[in-house]
């Protein structure tokens, strides 16, 4: 990231189109068979918005955030195209940009290294991402006080952590290095009501900040309280960007009747009323 | 009707968690409860299923002590149901572990007939789950407690296995407890709802949040 295009409101910092993926299988000596992860998934992400994916598990928004970071397993075959600031991403650049341009917080808080004090977790991460040396302290003091975490943290191992700190402390990891896209993966999942919404709000401070940030989770309902965009996954592939204010009344501004029915099915909506469109119905064909 | 009167529970060193709780279910009836985590709120569903014995205080049935041997006729759904399964069990062995559930109630829950071969890795966590709510429908059980069954999963499936759920517990005059966070949820599918904080509970009612409306 040394020359940044100038920056343009409307611009997408990250462009995904057409990203197929499938992995390799190996069955018998010389027959390889294939599982389809990804199937034409596009999607397009700018700087200052949260952008939700939301979909049922397996739904592959996992991988998706995998192949943005370039992530993906040996056996993964990719076709498709991903950019990053109106560049090719491939997998040298991906190499690069990681932890530096993009950052992921992964899903689950056992990524931390369990045999390493907090402090020293994040300077590590504040030297992948390139900050000099003379000020990596100064950089953690202050994504400590960015996500209310005591400074005894440092000191911490991550066992003796709650779920709630935990989760900010690998926030704080992601953001040391101002990258420009932070992918975060079920960042919610297992905090209470209050830890849930401090997290929410620090997506949305980071892209207050002008930062991408693209959001993981199989949750609408909290997906539509911090996003600008949602877009919706199922079985592999893209189903609909919405507005997140199109999810409203009766979801006639959403164009699939997968969205809507997940809409729907909130329960401060219809919940469990008969849906008017069966889901199931709307095929789609991986093959 | 399942009935818990003034439970004591501690865990060593530490405040006390549950102090004098009383609460009561009805046969039929279903009853929600949320609080912050740590609040106790899975503590006390393990104490209403007898999987932890009060050190004060006790859990009774209709009147008698749980039973400490057989069929337990109250059964607890846990948020993780990995845990809750053999691992090293196919799913239809898993299934069939308490009782042969019909095809009409596996159709119900959406159980794939494929799925019998497969082992609990090779499920999602929605679908492993649906799978432990149909081993725990066996004929003899009364009480239900679902600790935050449903938290992991997407809208559409979360509303699915609630349909079957509370269909199954319906037609069967089955007491259910719902343990979550999700209030609007609680709002939806319970009768009567507590509040459990510094060791007690309270009711409280909920009430929907948004509704349809745009959500702020």
């Amino acid at each position: 990231m040394t020359q940044r295009l100038p920056r343009q409101e409307h611009t997408a910092l990250l462009e995904v189109s057409d990203l197929s993926l499938r992995f390799t299988r190996r069955s018998g000596w010389f027959r390889q068979s294939y599982i389809n992860g990804l199937c034409n998934v596009s999607l397009s992400v700018a700087r200052g918005e949260v952008h939700a994916v939301v979909g049922a598990s397996g739904a592959g928004k996992s991988l998706l955030a995998w192949a943005v970071m370039g992530l993906l397993p040996a056996n993964a075959r990719c076709t498709g195209t991903l950019r990053f600031d109106g560049q090719p991403l491939d997998a040298s650049r991906q190499a690069r940009l990681r932890g530096r341009s993009l950052a992921l917080v992964p899903q689950s808080v056992a990524a931390l290294d369990p045999l390493a004090r907090c402090g020293d977790q994040l300077r590590w991460a504040a030297q992948r991402a390139g900050i000099p040396t003379t000020s990596i302290q100064q950089r953690v003091a202050r994504v400590l006080g960015q996500y209310g975490l005591e400074p005894g943290v440092t000191r911490a191992y991550p066992h003796t952590l709650s779920g709630g700190m935990a989760r900010r402390v690998l926030l704080a990891m992601a953001s040391i290095g101002d990258a420009d896209l932070i992918i975060a993966d079920e960042p919610t999942v297992g905090l209470d009501h209050a830890n849930r919404e401090r997290v929410l709000g620090y997506l949305r401070d980071l892209a207050a900040a002008g930062k991408a940030v693209l959001l993981i989770t199989h949750d609408l309902r909290h997906a539509l309280k911090s996003a600008d965009h949602v877009t919706v996954m199922r079985s592999g592939t893209t189903v609909e960007c919405a507005k997140a204010h199109q999810f409203s009344g009766e979801g006639s501004q959403l164009t699939t009747a997968y969205a809507r029915a997940l809409w729907q099915a909130l329960p401060s909506n219809a919940f469990l009323q008969p849906r008017p469109v069966n889901p199931v119905n709307e095929a789609i064909d991986l093959a | 009707m399942l009935e818990a009167h003034d439970l004591q529970f501690t865990h060593a060193a530490r405040p006390p968690l549950l102090s004098r709780l009383s609460l009561r279910i009805e046969a039929g009836e279903v009853v929600g409860l949320y609080g912050d985590s740590g609040s106790g709120k899975t503590t006390l569903g393990r104490l209403l299923a007898g999987e932890l014995r009060p050190q004060a205080g006790q859990v009774t049935l209709d009147g008698n002590d749980l039973p400490k041997q057989g069929l337990h006729p109250v059964q607890r759904l846990s948020q993780a149901p990995e845990h809750a399964v053999n691992p090293r069990w196919r799913i239809g062995r898993i299934l069939h572990e308490a009782w042969t559930p019909p095809d009409a109630m596996l159709e119900a829950f959406g159980i794939g007939r494929d799925w019998h071969s497969r082992f609990p890795h090779e499920l999602s966590g929605g679908e492993l789950q649906r799978v432990n709510v149909v081993r725990a429908l066996a004929p003899g059980i009364r009480y239900l407690i679902a600790d935050e069954i449903s938290a992991m999963l997407d809208t559409l499936t979360q509303a699915e296995l609630w349909r079957a759920l509370l269909g199954e517990t319906e037609r069967r005059g089955l007491g259910l407890l719902i343990i979550s966070h999700d209030t609007d949820l609680l709002a939806r599918l319970a009768q009567r709802c507590y509040r459990l904080e510094d060791g007690s509970l309270t009711r409280s009612p909920v009430s929907l949040s948004s509704g349809t409306s745009s959500p702020a």
